[in-house]
């Protein structure tokens, strides 16, 4: 089965329905969405043949046949960010009675996609699918061709929202294997500013969650983004970010992921015009059976640009890690200065991780550096902490959340970093004595 | 309060140390001197419990039990304090916090009950002083971009917070110049007291000349070959460890 491309079948005829049964959208969003059902019949389902897929199979998905999730209901009250502009969907749809979108502040516009779509000349329909690579990212075009929601985040230029903006993705299993496709495009006028979480839960049930964010800004803007991915064990979670920068614009976005049996996020990062600047780090923290793959992909097209990403893996049990950092650096990107750095520990025997990076340097004068690890804790430090009275248990959990601390203590919004935190604690052995250290 | 007794350590296969006797009694300081690849750090390591090295004979006895049996945690809240030569660094874990944590340790051991945060501050702010520790150091990660003087410093500063009974001090003098000396001599001795015991472990003489200590010993080649007081420290700085070569082992080494 892996030597060919997987039979998307049950997808592809899903696709078919879903896009006849659309109306009222403009002809170039249809255009699209006809192309990329194209690019993923054509495609098909990736096996470990491909390069970019080597290792992470998707075997037990493809001998799994998903039908579209359907409209459900959802609880959140724990999941709620305090003080934020809050869109909710469940199993991709927008869920108006639990989303809190009254009252934006002048310059914001927060809405869901498939109203704005509608119109031709809006910023969403004339801007979408624009950042997305549709030959090389299969399930991407999935989504491209079938999303039926989403969140559209428009930001005036000069406009400034101090509240973080919460796009809250439930998936709702009904026993039975489902899919759902959310969007989410994101565009900051110029000079503006804002902090976005995109947050992915689920309430059990073998799913799979295929979301595609576009961020897209403008000169100037400022987006502190987040991307925290929580959803059960049951779940699988394929992930396309998006992003393209226009001069001097700024990114800081952190991909948290914690959830979901198997998950893949692709990061495709243009910096398109001269003093752009990236930073896209991100934390992984998999124990049992759980298999994470994180694509990174940094285009430095432009001059001057800055492109900084830190990546830090704590496995457990017998999880995997993939970790593939590729940075591009075009020949009139001159003055590049890019650093990568992934760095793995690995609490157990059992488990795995495949790093990789890989630099394309086209011009002369550039600053790239990568460096990646993969190791236990040192076992000198455990010694030094233990020397002193503390009992291995707390050496050992206080050392791992010091190693994760670098990444949480960076995350902008209290709440997700709080959640992360928990999430920590909960991982391990004296967790609740770690977390006091910070 | 310590006894070694024909103490053989092996790391790897390999027997660094060869048979060591030596007693040391509650307030003493005693001083192990010797060239580089001697034993000295072993020694130190084997007192702190350092899993890798391995006991092929003899015993270790503090306060008449064997010590040989307690992990290394155990050991430090049972008293013993292991200064070290190169101390690590432990990206994101405060000083203040990691000390509170220690202590605390030490004291749910003995029984008595957490120091709470004010106590402890205090207790910190009082400490600092007398290493002359940069407050600033306090809430910095432990050792994370201190200067080689500063991590010796704060050797010293871990050890008038936690209150060792027995402490070693490994090469704790290496590196430093004279006034990080002083400054942590300084410390030492102000706690020496009719209790507390010290194994100063050094290369140079020169440390003896602030901490005055009560014994010298000079390990050599995993034994010690020489024991006295300490005009036999300034004797090996005149004539370095040569001359013991060919000079008689003292009676009771």
């Amino acid at each position: 089965m892996d030597r060919t491309a997987a039979p998307a079948g049950s997808f592809v005829a899903s696709v078919a329905e879903i896009i006849g049964r659309i109306e009222g959208e403009p002809d170039r969003l249809v255009d699209l969405r006809l192309e990329a059902s194209r690019a993923f019949t054509a495609a098909g389902l990736p096996t470990t043949r491909q390069e970019a897929w080597r290792f992470t199979s998707l075997r037990a998905l493809a001998e799994t046949p998903h039908r579209p999730a359907a409209p459900a209901d959802a609880e959140i009250a724990d999941l709620t960010i305090p003080g934020s502009h809050r869109l909710v969907f469940v199993n991709g749809r927008l869920s108006p009675g639990l989303s809190a979108a009254e009252d934006l502040p002048r310059g914001l516009t927060l809405r869901p996609l498939a109203g704005a779509l509608a119109e031709a000349a809006g910023p969403a329909a004339s801007t979408i699918g624009g950042a997305v690579d549709l030959a090389r990212h299969p399930f991407a075009a999935l989504n491209t061709a079938a999303f039926a929601d989403g969140a559209l985040i428009h930001l005036e230029p000069g406009a400034i929202v101090e509240a973080p903006i919460h796009l809250l993705f439930v998936t709702v299993g009904d026993g039975e294997p489902t899919w759902s496709a959310p969007r989410t495009l994101v565009a900051a006028g110029a000079g503006s500013q804002a902090t976005v979480v995109e947050h992915y839960v689920g309430a059990g049930g073998e799913s799979l969650t295929l979301p595609v964010t576009e961020l897209r800004l403008a000169a100037g803007a400022i987006l502190h983004h987040v991307r925290l991915q929580e959803e059960p064990r049951s779940a699988r979670h394929i992930a396309l970010q998006a992003s393209r920068q226009a001069r001097d614009s700024r990114l800081d976005s952190v991909a948290l992921n914690i959830g979901a049996g198997l998950m893949r996020t692709d990061i495709d990062a243009v910096l398109a015009e001269p003093g752009a600047h990236a930073a896209l780090d991100g934390l992984y923290l998999v124990e049992d059976e759980q298999h994470t793959d994180t694509h990174l992909d940094v285009r430095h097209a432009a001059p001057h640009c800055t492109s900084h990403e830190l990546y830090k893996g704590i496995l457990d049990g017998r999880s995997r890690a993939v970790f593939n950092g590729r940075i591009v650096v075009d020949p009139a990107a001159q003055k590049t200065d890019a650093i990568q750095s992934n760095r793995n520990l690995l609490l157990s025997a059992g488990a795995l991780v495949n790093s990789n990076p890989q630099l394309e340097i086209f011009a002369d004068d550039v600053r790239c550096t990568h460096g990646s690890t993969v190791g236990r804790l040192d076992e000198e430090a455990v010694f030094y902490l233990r020397s002193r009275g503390l009992d291995r248990a707390t050496a050992e959990s206080l050392l791992t959340y010091a190693f994760a601390a670098e990444i949480v203590g960076a995350i902008p919004v209290g709440a997700v970093r709080e959640r992360i935190e928990r999430h920590l604690v909960a991982r391990l052995p004296q967790g609740e004595l770690a977390r006091e250290a910070f | 309060m310590l006894q070694l007794k024909n103490l053989h350590v092996s790391v790897d296969g390999t027997e660094i140390l060869k048979g060591i006797d030596l007693e040391i009694g509650p307030g003493e300081v005693h001083a192990i001197m010797g060239p580089n690849g001697s034993g000295k750090s072993t020694l130190a390591s084997v007192l702190a419990g350092r899993e890798e090295y391995e006991i092929t004979a003899g015993e270790i006895l503090y306060d008449g039990a064997d010590l040989t049996e307690l992990d290394a945690e155990t050991r430090a809240r049972e008293g013993i304090f292991l200064a070290f030569q190169y101390p690590v660094e432990i990206p994101g874990v405060s000083n203040t916090y990691f000390l509170r944590s220690a202590l605390n340790a030490i004291r749910a051991h003995r029984g008595e009950d957490p120091l709470d945060a004010i106590d402890f501050l205090e207790l910190v702010k009082d400490k600092a002083k007398l290493v002359r520790l940069d407050e600033k150091l306090l809430k910095r990660p432990v050792n994370e971009g201190f200067s080689g003087g500063e991590k010796k410093r704060n050797e010293i500063f871990h050890m008038a917070v936690l209150e060792p009974r027995l402490a070693i001090l490994d090469e704790t003098d290496s590196g430093l110049d004279i006034d990080a000396l002083k400054i942590v001599a300084d410390g030492v001795n102000a706690l020496r007291d009719t209790q507390r015991s010290f194994v100063v472990i050094t290369h140079y003489q020169r440390l003896l000349n602030y901490i005055v200590p009560d014994f010298v010993h000079v390990l050599k080649d995993g034994r010690i070959v020489r024991s006295g007081d300490r005009e036999l420290a300034l004797a090996l700085e005149d004539q370095g460890y040569e001359w013991l070569e060919t000079a008689p082992v003292a009676a009771g080494a």
